[in-house]
């Protein structure tokens, strides 16, 4: 592989926290890598929804900011 | 027999479900999933309160143990409605922002509750009182965005109207501040709330979330007229929390049937409840 077939690893922030990720990488290949891909969760990519069918077809950029949520106890 | 009596529908055939927007609810009292003991004790509590619509709440999936337990592997999501609120948040971006994401996670669960929202702007950390500008805000922007707003507030009945008057489906004064447990604190601002919020509109549904302490507080506040109740930490913090559910319940449905039933007026002086006249009484008795 020559350098310039090399990707490029982005970085991105998932719940205030630094993720590495290979550039053109889609959020739900990020959502696969943490092993969240079957959990219920939802996922919001610089403050704006991105449904879970959407998710393939959302490619990350670097310094995208994700939430990755899900529902717990409350009043 | 039993489960008769704490059916209030059972008692009152005719009595209409609680209402709320497109939703229709068999029980009044909407009951919180947070602060139990466990999941399991949680479930206990849901089931003995005969709730059929839960409140969750919105927040960051662990990212290191993925295998863990979530909340709706111990809710029944075919018998409850969830009812997603906004707790925690601030400000209304990010109301907005927690409603939407809780509006996503509903539509991926296909269950009833994903286009209404338990709306919570908070003004500050200590008392959880809401803010009122905020809220104005974000329920213009929820309702604006096609979703069921079910808006906690103040007891304030001007910025109760208010918030009807932006689209709420239902405006839900708090009895007191969250988790407090003073009950209702001012009966008289409640009462006028729900003398402006259902002026000319009786059917508006008017449910007090927030502060409830013990069952007394929930039958107090159905019997001034409001439509529903919405409690968590008195159930989940009691001493005996399924006990309590049980108590919320049959409150509920007492509170309900005395105010549909027309209470007696209060009065300053007796009224004797047996007869007047033909007393037997001795000559020496007194005779008033």
């Amino acid at each position: 592989m020559t350098l310039s077939e090399a990707k490029q690893e982005i970085v991105v922030t998932v719940n205030g926290e630094p993720h590495r990720l290979v550039e053109g990488g889609t959020a739900h290949d990020l959502l696969v890598a943490i092993g969240l891909d079957g959990r219920p969760v939802a996922v919001e990519v610089n403050e704006v929804v991105v449904p879970r069918a959407s998710l393939p077809e959302c490619v990350l950029r670097q310094d995208d900011q994700l939430e990755i949520v899900t529902l717990v106890g409350g009043g | 027999m039993a489960d008769a009596v704490m059916d209030g529908a059972a008692i009152d055939g005719g009595e209409t479900p609680l209402r709320v927007g497109g939703f229709t609810l068999t029980s009044r009292l909407v009951v919180g999933t947070g602060k139990y003991a466990s999941y399991a004790e949680m479930a206990r509590c849901l089931e003995a309160s005969g709730t059929d619509c839960v409140t969750v709440a919105v927040r960051r999936e662990r990212l290191l143990n993925a295998a863990g337990e979530n909340i709706l592997d111990h809710l029944d999501v075919s018998r409850y409605t969830l009812l997603p609120n906004t707790a925690g948040c601030f400000s209304a971006t990010d109301a907005v922002r927690v409603a939407r994401l809780g509006r996503e996670l509903l539509r991926d669960l296909g269950n009833a509750g994903s286009e209404w929202v338990k709306l919570e702007v908070l003004g500050d950390q200590k008392t959880l009182l809401p803010d009122p500008v905020g809220t104005l805000e974000a329920t213009e922007q929820l309702v604006a965005d096609g979703f069921t707003v079910l808006v906690y507030t103040s007891d304030d009945p001007i910025i109760a109207r208010r918030l009807k008057d932006l689209g709420a489906a239902s405006v839900m004064p708090a009895g007191s501040p969250i988790g407090s447990g003073q009950g209702i604190l001012n009966a008289n601002s409640l009462s006028i709330c729900l003398e402006y919020l259902k002026d000319g509109d009786p059917e508006y549904p008017v449910i007090v979330d927030a502060g409830v302490g013990t069952a007394s507080d929930v039958a107090a506040a159905m019997e001034l007229g409001v439509d529903g109740v919405l409690l968590n930490t008195a159930i989940a913090h009691a001493a005996a929390p399924v006990r309590m559910a049980r108590a919320m319940r049959a409150a509920c449905a007492a509170g309900r049937d005395a105010f549909l039933a027309g209470r007696i007026p209060r009065k300053r002086y007796a009224m004797a409840s047996s007869p007047e006249t033909d007393r037997i009484h001795s000559a020496s008795a007194p005779t008033v």
